[in-house]
């Protein structure tokens, strides 16, 4: 089964952000970019199904400038097996992603897509459901960590273990027995059935977890809590100069990059006031109620 | 002998105890080691004589002498209980009399309180009030607390008096006074130090420089900045990240220490090796020597050939020659592309020999090359939160820290992956992780910086911080092991890129024993191997008088004449830097 993950590269989560002058956008200049954290989670999950054996390859896709080809080979030094550049100078919007994965699809024809749930610099949250609406396929959003769920006729494979468990007492009491020496067993909710083509995805709601369960192929976007992405060791830097990239344009999959949205202004939000200290509570009555009139 | 609350009783009884107490000889002591038990109670009721009268002078009992006390259980602060012993725990062998217990020192090393130094009365507190305001000047109990203890909870003062002064006017004024009041001060920044030089050893006055936390100017073309010296180290980096500049030093205390306190100790930390010490970078300072004297030093200049460059003088001093006041600093532009890598080594040859081919290959964009060994990455591994091997699979002897900066995004990253997978292929290192983004190379650098707090939290630690030849350095840690057996967990990590060791054992509890196993061989095999028993954390209190394993006599005597001229009264930190034998 094949697996494909769309990797985008954004600025770095840890930088400040600072807005151009002329409101055209935010400093991209000389300003650390590395891959959206939620794609990073969606590759970990992509590379955690290929290693317990219920997929056979990992195929990363990217879009964007020339740039982006330093996002792809991290994906490829964390182990996916294939890359796809998809070249395109101009701004990439959700429904634009969402077309040219569609036209992949047919090509690559993967059983699932995995995408993090949006990405840090437009926080969308728009592609996946996107692709999955195109494709007419189902769709497990914001997938997040939780118990294992269904036990019955499920293949329960054991996947290698990769940092610590954040939340110990999410762990079933199977999952624990379980446990033999080497491998552990998942706490992903992430759970794949190879005989019945189906994934069991929780999904982290509002209310709190609500579990579906999809007929592959599927789309699933990952959530924060999922699993901790592994370092890109050296051994596998080295592997990934040899692995394959193969490069797409737009045009020669079909889709028209017309931009219908156009940023109008981009501002910072307004500085949080400093507080004001009252004297006492006469004066904190009066000021809730003719200042700041919530009372 | 039957009523325990006399205090002549309680004398003798400390005296016997501490005949039959495994000390090694004390000299100079009036009531160290008496053979001849028929002098014990005339000495004792002499002594009580001597107490009562200090008592009643208004000192206090820590005014009288002191001893530096091998046995101090970690953390905790011992009360001085003379006049009631009731207050101290009773369990202690020595019947309920605590003496404030100062932190471990080798031998018998006896600290004295200068008597030529005045005690402090109200006429003080007032004319300090009238020159700084009532505010500033502090003798709330808790504040003084934080004052007199240092960050390692092992040495702790007894001031009376927190000052705090707004502008160098004021610390001039202060200085002033208390050189014609003959008051020792103790200059205190952010209180970071790991020698016991920035807290009171007796009463001396605390000038705490926190208040003067002003940025007074940034050059934003040529990067120098000029800031008071009471500016926490965080603080400035911030600042200047949104300049777009760095700050040339860079410390796992950034948090809470202060510039004037990093000038004064020339704090090494994680960046000498590729922006130099503080020595190239600060171009010029204001201090406050002794006699209230301002120094105007503060020039924004890179070259300036006008004389004796005193500056130099201050930038190590640790507050024994001047309060520095306001700093210029040279700043470096901030890079854009930052790599970590970290690795390891199955043994300490292949660390050296990486650290020689990464001179060479990474050359100019290798901007920090720190190692630890295993014993340090378990300690940060069970102690810290947050803390993740990104090389789990197997155990590995060393770990080598590697950080490059740069400007050129692919072209550094191309370098850095060349050097890493050719050391790879010559089986330098066994494996690696490159950080793929600023989080992954926080923690990894959370891994090197946090092992001194995960030190602090695994119980009692005996720090050293040695400079020593790179090819020599880890024999130390190996000879300690093998000294130390079962006893302690000896941990090894530090600078390898400066031949800097830090050498820590770890022990549950604070234990004579291995102190005398550790002091003084390590500083004698340092000054065999023509090392630096301090090679960033200064001498403060703790190596006061080991100068000599490191510097020779004709040099400590120029320092001696150096320290009288600036500070005839030694009211600037006494009782550190140099061996109290040189001065009075």
């Amino acid at each position: 089964m094949k697996i494909m993950v769309a990797i985008k590269r954004v600025i770095d989560y840890a930088v400040k952000i600072r807005v151009k002058p002329d409101k055209s956008g935010v400093v991209t200049q000389n300003v650390k970019m590395s891959m959206n954290p939620f794609c990073e989670i969606a590759l970990e999950e992509a590379l955690r199904m290929r290693e317990s054996g219920l997929a056979s390859e990992v195929v990363a896709v990217t879009m964007g400038p020339s740039q982006c080809l330093d996002t792809l080979r991290t994906g490829l030094a964390m182990g996916a097996d294939r890359g796809i550049h998809v070249d395109s100078t101009s701004a990439l919007h959700p429904l634009h992603v969402a077309k040219i994965l569609m036209n992949l699809v047919q090509i690559e024809k993967p059983s699932l897509i995995i995408l993090g749930k949006q990405a840090i610099d437009d926080d969308c949250n728009q592609t996946g459901q996107m692709v999955a609406g195109l494709l007419n396929w189902p769709q497990g959003t914001f997938a997040s960590k939780a118990t294992p769920s269904k036990l019955k006729n499920q293949a329960f494979a054991p996947t290698m273990w990769w940092g610590f468990p954040k939340d110990k007492s999410n762990m079933s009491q199977i999952g624990k027995k379980e446990y033999t020496h080497g491998t552990m067993k998942s706490l992903i909710d992430v759970v794949l059935d190879k005989e019945k083509e189906e994934v069991t995805v929780d999904r982290e709601v509002d209310d709190g977890i609500e579990t579906v369960q999809l007929k592959l192929p599927a789309v699933i976007t990952t959530d924060l809590r999922l699993n901790q992405p592994r370092y890109a060791t050296l051994p596998n830097i080295m592997k990934a100069k040899s692995k394959p990239i193969k490069k797409f344009t737009p045009q020669e999959l079909n889709v028209e990059i017309k931009s219908d949205l156009e940023i109008v202004e981009v501002t910072e939000p307004p500085k949080r006031k400093a507080g004001v200290m009252v004297s006492s509570v006469d004066d904190l009555i009066d000021k809730l109620k003719n200042e700041a009139k919530v009372i | 002998m039957v009523n325990r609350n006399c205090r002549a009783t309680l004398r003798l009884l400390t005296l016997i105890n501490r005949q039959g107490h495994p000390h090694p000889p004390l000299s100079s002591s009036p009531s160290g080691h008496i053979s001849h038990s028929y002098l014990i109670l005339p000495f004792s009721i002499a002594f009580v004589f001597l107490t009562v009268l200090c008592f009643y002078s208004g000192t206090g009992i820590d005014a009288c002498w002191k001893q530096l006390q091998r046995n101090n259980v970690h953390g905790e602060h011992k009360i001085v209980s003379f006049f009631s012993p009731l207050a101290s725990s009773l369990k202690t062998r020595q019947w309920g009399v605590k003496i404030q217990s100062r932190c471990y020192g080798s031998a018998s090393v006896l600290v004295q309180r200068n008597p030529k130094f005045s005690k402090l009365n109200d006429e003080d507190v007032r004319y300090f009030e009238g020159i700084l305001g009532a505010k500033n000047v502090i003798q709330d109990d808790e504040k003084l607390i934080t004052a007199n203890t240092d960050w390692m909870r092992k040495y702790k003062g007894s001031s009376k008096l927190l000052l705090q002064p707004r502008t160098t006017d004021q610390v001039s004024e202060i200085l002033k006074y208390c050189n014609f009041r003959c008051l020792a001060v103790v200059p205190q920044g952010g209180n970071t130090g790991l020698v016991g030089g920035s807290v009171p050893v007796f009463d001396e006055v605390v000038v705490s420089l926190s208040a003067m936390s002003k940025i007074i100017s940034f050059d934003k073309v040529s990067g120098i900045l000029v800031c008071e010296a009471g500016c926490i180290l965080e603080n400035i980096i911030s600042f200047l990240d949104s300049e777009g500049f760095i700050m040339p030093l860079d410390l796992g205390a950034k948090g809470s220490c202060q510039i004037g306190g990093n000038v004064s100790t020339n704090a090494g930390g994680l960046r000498l090796l590729r922006y130099g010490s503080l020595h190239g970078n600060v171009l010029g300072i204001e201090a406050v020597l002794a006699d209230g004297t301002v120094l105007d030093m503060l020039k924004t200049l890179r070259k300036d050939n006008t004389g004796y460059d005193l500056k130099h003088l201050f930038i190590g001093s640790e507050g024994s020659l001047g309060i520095v006041t306001k700093v210029s600093i040279l700043t470096p532009p901030k890079l854009s592309s930052v790599n970590v890598a970290f690795l390891a080594c199955k043994d300490y040859s292949s660390c050296q020999k990486l650290l020689q081919e990464a001179r060479r290959k990474l050359g100019e964009i290798l901007s920090a090359f720190e190692f630890l060994d295993s014993n340090a990455m378990n300690l940060v591994l069970n102690h810290l939160e947050g803390a993740r091997n990104p090389l789990p699979t197997s155990l590995h002897n060393f770990y080598v820290l590697i950080e490059t900066t740069g400007s050129d995004e692919s072209s550094d990253k191309q370098k850095l992956e060349a050097f890493l997978l050719g050391s790879m292929e010559n089986e330098l290192i066994s494996d690696g992780a490159l950080a793929q983004d600023i989080n992954q190379a926080s923690s990894f650098w959370l891994l090197r910086e946090g092992i001194p707090e995960a030190l602090m939290r695994a119980g009692a630690v005996y720090k050293y911080d040695l400079s020593i030849p790179v090819e020599k350095m880890y024999n130390l840690v190996e000879e300690m092991r093998s000294r130390l057996g079962n006893d302690a967990n000896v941990v090894g990590y530090g600078h390898l890129g400066d031949g800097n060791l830090h050498l820590n054992v770890s022990t549950p509890q604070y234990d004579d024993k291995i102190l005398s196993q550790i002091e003084p061989f390590v500083y004698e095999w340092t000054s065999k191997h023509h090392g630096s028993i301090s090679a960033e954390h200064g001498l403060g209190l703790m190596k006061a008088n080991k100068i000599f394993y490191s510097k020779s006599p004709e040099t400590v005597k120029v320092m001696t004449s150096i320290k009288k001229l600036l500070d005839p009264n030694h009211i600037l930190n006494p009782y550190k830097v140099l061996p109290c034998s040189s001065i009075s």
